[in-house]
């Protein structure tokens, strides 16, 4: 192992010469150091540490502790149901909702990265492919709006059911959180189905003519070829979205119904609603791992390895 | 196993776009033959074969299988299996997997597939590979594999698309012999594909030359080589010398045709029997085989005069690289007996001649782009 470390790292140097080599091994090493992990770190710290006034801050109270994380369970000493029902709920929930979008959002996605890798031909491919790519032009922000538009109480979809006559009254889009998952799926739509498009590209045609030669019907060759084959994109996708999914906040800002917190959003007001950073940190922190976990035991139920998603 | 059953294409055309891949193809393969559709690389014979297992609508004509016309019949709904140019086994499925894919989708119960996917790995002598997965074999056996999967499906047709491309020339070979055999054995319809003619030679009861989207002969090895029916088959298939000319005379059997090299005399082929006239524009056809060395100075209608340019010494023959009269280049095979080479040094000046039962005079037309 040092040997091929060693080895590499002379073929590297060779490659780019020494002065551009020790720009791009700096340069990189200072960019995970420095914007990735050290932050995280940072994180982890104030996650265990006591919410003091700055002048407390390095005296004789400003000890390691774990009540940020017994708080978001146990909730306040004086809690009359003595667990953090309000926090644990949202989070719940939230975890939930980032499944669903996730599953959501690959029933959608995987039909269109399939027309696309393997039924579309030429233009008319780069067309739909271009149409999938606009709307990311416009900023996340007034995309959600737009959703508000299109589901609110006079917004388009209520507007033409009003005029067709099939209700009187609006539907209430926003509080039945319906917006919410729309924009949320509408949000990550490419990041599925790029992934998906890459892996159901390379797979060769004829693969799929000859189970089809041999009588497979659409969903056996989907379920037993395509699947298969595409499930390192399909890996993929599915964690991007499930995180980004989970971890949004400005789509339940401006999309969620009045009543429905997402975890993000307390995670946000400990931070700058209330200044309780190291609670903030700690928030952040079981979140974050949660997800990785949670990440981590679908790749092991679907017998994914980690190599493979690269590919 | 199921017996074979016949196929018929009746006036067969192909169209992309304004592209005629196929042109008015009509041949009937009888069951349990082994028929082969020879040309050169892009002349429409995997459209052909497509067509045959239904992912190719015909444009115009009609495919019967069995006598059942196959008009709106699906792919996965005839008796034919498909064996890919590529094989397209699949990458993710063990060996036994991908035999019993088939009766998977039958929906037989796993003790069964695997039952029948161990007998027909039997049968191509892989007893004890199923647990692998493909890419652990070697291409021969993945070549097998291929043929048990398509076995597996119990077709009545086995449609072979060059199979046999990938492998190197001893394993294609050996293939070549073990196709057959299994041919023989499981007395399936066989539908080969290919542009190499020794293969196609070899291993069919009947073969169709085509070119360009056409079949300009179907027959069986002997007559496709010793009688073809045009200029391009007499080119493409096996090696021939071709003298273009005009007709000089016209006999009963045999055609007079005045060429560069001389006035040479040559069977007319069976196909242009009265499509010859004096004066027409011909070709006449020699193997290197049919050429021998004559007495220097000695007359007649089949001589031709040439310089030796090369040799080759191959043990059992010689193959002399000829320049003759006009430029024109002529190979002359010779059977060397017991290691003793019979030609002559580079420079010397050689008459040849030949029977003219053994060479063929045809309407000149394109020959094969394939020297
Ligand atoms: N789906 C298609 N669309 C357009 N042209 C095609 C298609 N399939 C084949 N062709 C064309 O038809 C011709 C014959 O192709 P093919 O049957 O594959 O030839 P072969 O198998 O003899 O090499 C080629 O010129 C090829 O480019
Ligand atoms: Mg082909």
């Amino acid at each position: 192992m040092p040997m091929t470390l060693a080895k590499w790292f002379k073929g590297f140097v060779d490659r780019n010469g020494i002065g551009m080599a020790a720009f791009m091994l700096i340069g990189v090493t200072v960019w995970i150091l420095v914007l990735i992990v050290l932050p995280q770190l940072a994180m982890v710290d104030f996650s265990f540490r006591h919410d003091l006034p700055p002048g407390k801050v390095g005296g004789p109270e400003d000890v390691y502790t774990v009540t940020n994380y017994l708080y978001f369970i146990f909730g306040n000493p004086g809690n009359p149901d003595g667990y953090n029902a309000v926090d644990v709920l949202v989070f719940g929930r939230t975890l939930l909702a980032a499944l669903f979008v996730t599953a959501f959002n690959f029933v959608l996605c995987y039909p269109i990265a399939y027309y696309l890798a393997q039924v579309a031909r030429g233009g008319w491919a780069r067309v739909l492919a271009l149409s999938l790519v606009v709307p990311y032009w416009i900023n996340e922000i007034l995309r959600a709006f737009a959703f508000r538009v299109i589901f609110g109480d006079i917004g388009l979809i209520n507007t033409v059911l009003k005029q067709l006559g099939l209700i009187d009254n609006s539907i209430d889009f926003i509080r039945a959180d319906v917006a919410l998952y729309a924009g949320l799926g509408y949000a990550y739509v490419l990041l599925m189905v790029f992934p998906l498009y890459n892996a159901i590209e390379s797979l060769d045609r004829n693969q799929i003519e000859a189970a089809r030669d041999m009588g497979a019907s659409w969903w056996r060759i989907h379920w037993r070829i395509v699947m298969p084959f595409a499930k390192p994109g399909i890996t993929s996708g599915c964690t991007m979205v499930f995180m980004l999914a989970s971890g949004a906040l400005a789509a339940p800002q401006i999309l969620g119904g009045p009543s429905s917190l997402w975890f993000t959003q307390i995670i946000y007001q400990g931070f700058f609603e209330y200044f309780n950073w190291p609670r903030g940190a700690a928030y952040a922190i079981i979140l974050l791992v949660s997800c990785m976990a949670i990440v981590l035991g679908m790749m092991k139920l679907f017998r994914v390895k980690m190599g493979e998603i690269g590919r | 196993m199921k017996a074979g059953v016949g196929v018929e294409l009746e006036n067969l055309w192909v169209r992309f776009g304004d592209f005629v891949a196929v042109r008015d193809a009509s041949v009937k393969i009888e069951q349990g033959e082994f028929f082969s559709f020879l040309g050169p690389s892009g002349c429409g014979k995997t459209t052909i074969l497509r067509t045959v297992s239904g992912f190719q609508e015909p444009s115009e004509g009609r495919v019967l299988i069995g006598g059942q016309n196959m008009a709106g019949i699906g792919p996965n709904k005839r008796p034919t299996a498909l064996i890919f140019q590529n094989l397209a086994l699949f990458p993710l499925m063990r060996v036994w997997e991908n035999i019993a894919f088939s009766m998977e989708v039958k929906g037989h119960p796993k003790e069964a597939r695997r039952k029948r996917a161990d007998e027909l790995l039997e049968l191509i002598a892989l007893g004890d590979q199923g647990d692998k997965f493909v890419h652990e074999l070697s291409g021969g056996q993945r070549q097998r594999v291929a043929v048990a999967r398509a076995l597996a499906a119990e077709p009545q047709v086995l449609l072979l698309d060059e199979p046999l491309s990938a492998l190197d020339l001893k394993l294609r070979q050996h293939m070549r012999t073990e196709l057959r055999a299994i041919q023989k054995r499981v007395g399936l319809t066989f539908i080969y594909i290919t542009h190499d003619q020794g293969e196609a030679l070899t291993m069919s009861d009947h073969v169709a030359v085509m070119r360009e989207g056409v079949i300009e002969q179907i027959g069986d090895g002997k007559t496709i080589y010793g009688d073809p029916a045009t200029a391009f088959v007499a080119s493409f298939v096996g090696e021939n010398n071709a003298f273009a000319g005009t007709v000089k005379s016209i006999g009963a059997r045999h055609a007079v045709i005045a060429t560069g090299v001389g006035n040479l005399r040559a069977r007319i082929a069976t196909a242009a029997r009265g499509a010859l006239k004096p004066g027409d524009s011909a070709m006449l056809f020699i193997r290197p085989e049919a050429l021998d060395i004559a007495e220097t100075g000695s007359s007649g209608d089949n001589r031709l005069v040439g310089r030796v340019v090369n040799e080759e010494f191959e043990g059992q023959s010689s193959h002399v690289f000829l320049e003759g009269a006009g430029g024109a280049a002529i190979k002359m095979s010779l059977t060397n007996r017991g290691g003793q080479s019979r030609g002559t040094g580079a420079g010397t000046e050689l008459t040849l001649g030949f029977d003219p039962d053994l060479a063929v005079a045809l309407p000149s037309g394109a020959l094969s782009a394939e020297e």
